[in-house]
């Protein structure tokens, strides 16, 4: 049954066989980084917590139920809505949206400035944002704890200045938080923004001058809709792991200062903890992330739609 | 009486990065409602000299002056100028029609007339259809007819043109010239208009400046470029020519007798004014084949190319010079073969003397 007619499904016959085994590595990494300890979180959740952590296999909503509702100091009173853990989540999302928004307002500057350096220069400057990253991040945020704490460099030097008569307390307040989140994920704010810009045609910014956009105006109307793409990046990738960190606000915070990141910590550490609480705040946390995205990625798909339309 | 005012007046303007030079003291008026065309090989100093009308680039010497203003110290949203970029440069996140609206909203014009006159704008580039969509969903030409539109829409005194046809194939191009020229004496604002390519010249341009290292070689109309070239750099840039040095006998004003190669002499007009050996400038398109007696020079022909209208003659003077000839294909024409000898006849006013 050789055939001009059959050559085309033979040349496919070729390389279909060998589809499955080269997608291999992607399935799995899929499957066991992503799939897998997603899964064990949700099936965690709805098990039991045994006393000295670990989990009891017997499935209850139990760890929703302390999320969610209040029943009183001994589970004997009507159940009302429990503000505890929602009030940590709103803290977090505030400190976070925070965090991102001071990242933006120096990330932005900073990836501009580089991408508009000669080519020559531009991995130099990009070498310098990123060597502080090869010292582990706990190391840089209990450093950044000395450096600000009273009678640290920064209060002494002001002191020694005449600047300040006296210390400025920073360590265990909301600001110390903001500067460890802030420090922590700056470049994720400048890389992908930097790699926009660079991106950006500058013959665009010429063209609105052209029109007559002030610098201003340009700035808003034209180059930021354009390199929005790399400034919604920055933003979730600072957003997302500052929503969920806990070691600057470990460190650099204190009881006031207490987010979901060390919530969930807690609930893994010791006999104290409560590993089926963990892991429902987990997911609560996650579903929230997820669900911000896709209305977020909805309205974007639409206002392309829309301007298509218009 | 008072002179007549340029739209743009170009004074001594030069310009340095650094230790190069790329304009030298270039002087150039540009009349109001004209088609001028900066014409040049890449790196002439066309574009930089565009760029400072513009606004985009410093003046390091020298003025300019758009209807008598000085704008050197203007931005370049402050100046009555507009121009059509080289790669469009159309606003990837608007419409079609909000690129067009653009510079009548920065120009604070109300949303409902500048809804309107963008309308009538993409009408006159013949883009109704096109209004909603993202210029990313356009073709190359349909692209640089929004840019048109775009730039033509705040009304501007003078618009720029930065090698705007140089990103479109050959048909559309030729379509173009045709549509932009019409276009200009339509709306009867001034075009300073920049290309490197001397055919788009000389279909569109009133007058044309021929630039070369920085410095204006020559101006004129297409014409006077064309048949009048002052030096050898313009007689080689503007079409095909045959550049042969000849002795020259006798200077006469504007005149000269110079000594073909052959013998013969030959009385042209000249661009130069001394004597001495000098380049003599003759358009292969301008020459006829004649019978050896009563011909200006001999030649052997080499080579004969087929180029459908023309048929090119690939000969060798006496005394050793390449030469071309350029036929119009046509029955009625005896085409030599390659070896025979012919003569040569010159048509009157074909032949130039060139300055250096």
């Amino acid at each position: 049954m050789a055939g001009p007619g059959t050559s085309g499904g033979g040349g496919g016959g070729g390389w279909r066989p060998l589809l499955v085994p080269l997608l291999m590595p992607t399935w799995l990494t899929i499957g066991i980084f992503l799939v897998l300890p997603v899964a064990l979180m949700a099936v965690y959740s709805f098990l039991t917590k045994e006393f000295r952590g670990g989990v009891i296999w017997d499935f209850t909503l139990a760890a929703y139920d302390q999320f969610f509702v209040d029943r009183g100091l001994f589970g004997d009173e009507p159940p009302a809505i429990e503000w505890t853990y929602i009030a940590i989540f709103w803290r977090s999302i505030w400190q976070a949206g925070l965090a991102t928004l001071f990242c933006l307002l120096v990330g932005f500057p900073t990836a501009w400035f580089i991408a508009t350096r000669p080519a020559s220069q531009r991995g130099v400057w990009l070498f310098l944002i990123t060597i502080p990253y090869w010292v582990n991040l706990l190391i840089r945020t209990v450093s950044l704890k000395f450096l600000i704490r009273d009678n640290g460099p920064l209060n002494e030097g002001l002191m020694a200045l005449g600047v300040l008569d006296a210390p400025v307390t920073l360590v265990n307040t909301n600001l110390a938080v903001q500067l460890g989140l802030f420090y922590s994920y700056l470049p994720f704010m400048v890389l992908p923004i930097y790699a926009a810009v660079e991106r950006y045609n500058f013959a665009l910014s010429e063209a609105a001058a052209d029109l007559y956009a002030s610098r201003w105006v340009t700035l808003r109307e034209i180059v930021i809709p354009v390199v929005k793409p790399g400034i919604v990046a920055g933003c979730i990738l600072v957003f997302v792991p500052s929503l969920g960190a806990f070691l600057a606000p470990d460190l650099l915070g204190g009881a006031k200062t207490f987010m979901i990141g060390s919530l969930i910590e807690e609930q893994f550490k010791g006999s104290l903890g409560n590993w089926p609480f963990g892991a429902a705040a987990s997911m609560i946390l996650m579903t929230l992330v997820l669900c911000a995205l896709m209305v977020y990625a909805r309205s974007a798909s639409q206002a392309a739609g829309q301007g298509a339309a218009r | 009486m008072a002179a007549v005012q340029d739209a743009v007046d170009i004074r001594n303007v030069t310009k340095r990065y650094g230790s190069f030079t790329a304009l030298d003291g270039v002087s150039l008026g540009i009349a109001d409602n004209e088609f001028f065309t900066l014409l040049g090989p890449s790196g002439c100093g066309k574009t930089t000299l565009l760029r400072m009308i513009a606004g985009f680039e410093e003046i390091t010497q020298g003025e300019i002056r758009l209807f008598g203003d000085p704008i050197a110290g203007r931005d370049p949203n402050h100046r009555p100028v507009n121009t059509v970029f080289q790669h469009y440069a159309l606003f990837p996140h608007m419409t079609v029609r909000d690129n067009v609206a653009f510079g009548l909203k920065m120009k604070g014009m109300d949303a409902a007339s500048r809804r309107a006159r963008a309308e009538r704008m993409l009408e006159m580039v013949h883009l109704s259809a096109f209004a909603d969509r993202m210029p990313a969903q356009l073709s190359g030409g349909q692209q640089q007819r929004v840019a048109l539109a775009r730039a033509l829409a705040p009304e501007p005194r003078v618009l720029l043109l930065d090698e705007p046809l140089s990103a479109l194939d050959l048909k559309l191009r030729q379509a173009m010239r045709v549509e932009l020229k019409q276009l200009q004496e339509e709306t009867g604002i001034t075009f300073i208009f920049v290309t490197h390519d001397q055919e788009e010249a000389l279909t569109m341009s009133d007058r044309i400046a021929v630039m070369s290292a920085g410095q204006v070689q020559q101006i004129g109309t297409a014409r006077e470029i064309y048949e009048a070239p002052v030096n050898r750099f313009v007689a080689d840039f503007i079409g095909e020519t045959n550049l042969i040095e000849v002795e020259v006998t006798r200077v006469d004003g504007d005149r000269a007798e110079v000594v073909l190669p052959g013998g013969h002499r030959l009385t042209c007009p000249s661009a130069s004014r001394t004597g001495g050996r000098h380049a003599l400038s003759i358009r292969p398109e301008r020459m006829s084949v004649v019978a050896e007696a009563g011909a200006d020079m001999l030649a052997v022909v080499e080579r004969v190319v087929y180029l459908g209208t023309d048929l090119q003659l690939m000969v060798r003077l006496e005394g050793g010079a390449e030469f071309h000839v350029r036929l119009q294909n046509s029955a009625r024409i005896a085409v030599p073969e390659p070896g025979a000898r012919i003569g040569l006849r010159i048509e009157d006013g074909a032949a130039r003397l060139l300055a250096d």
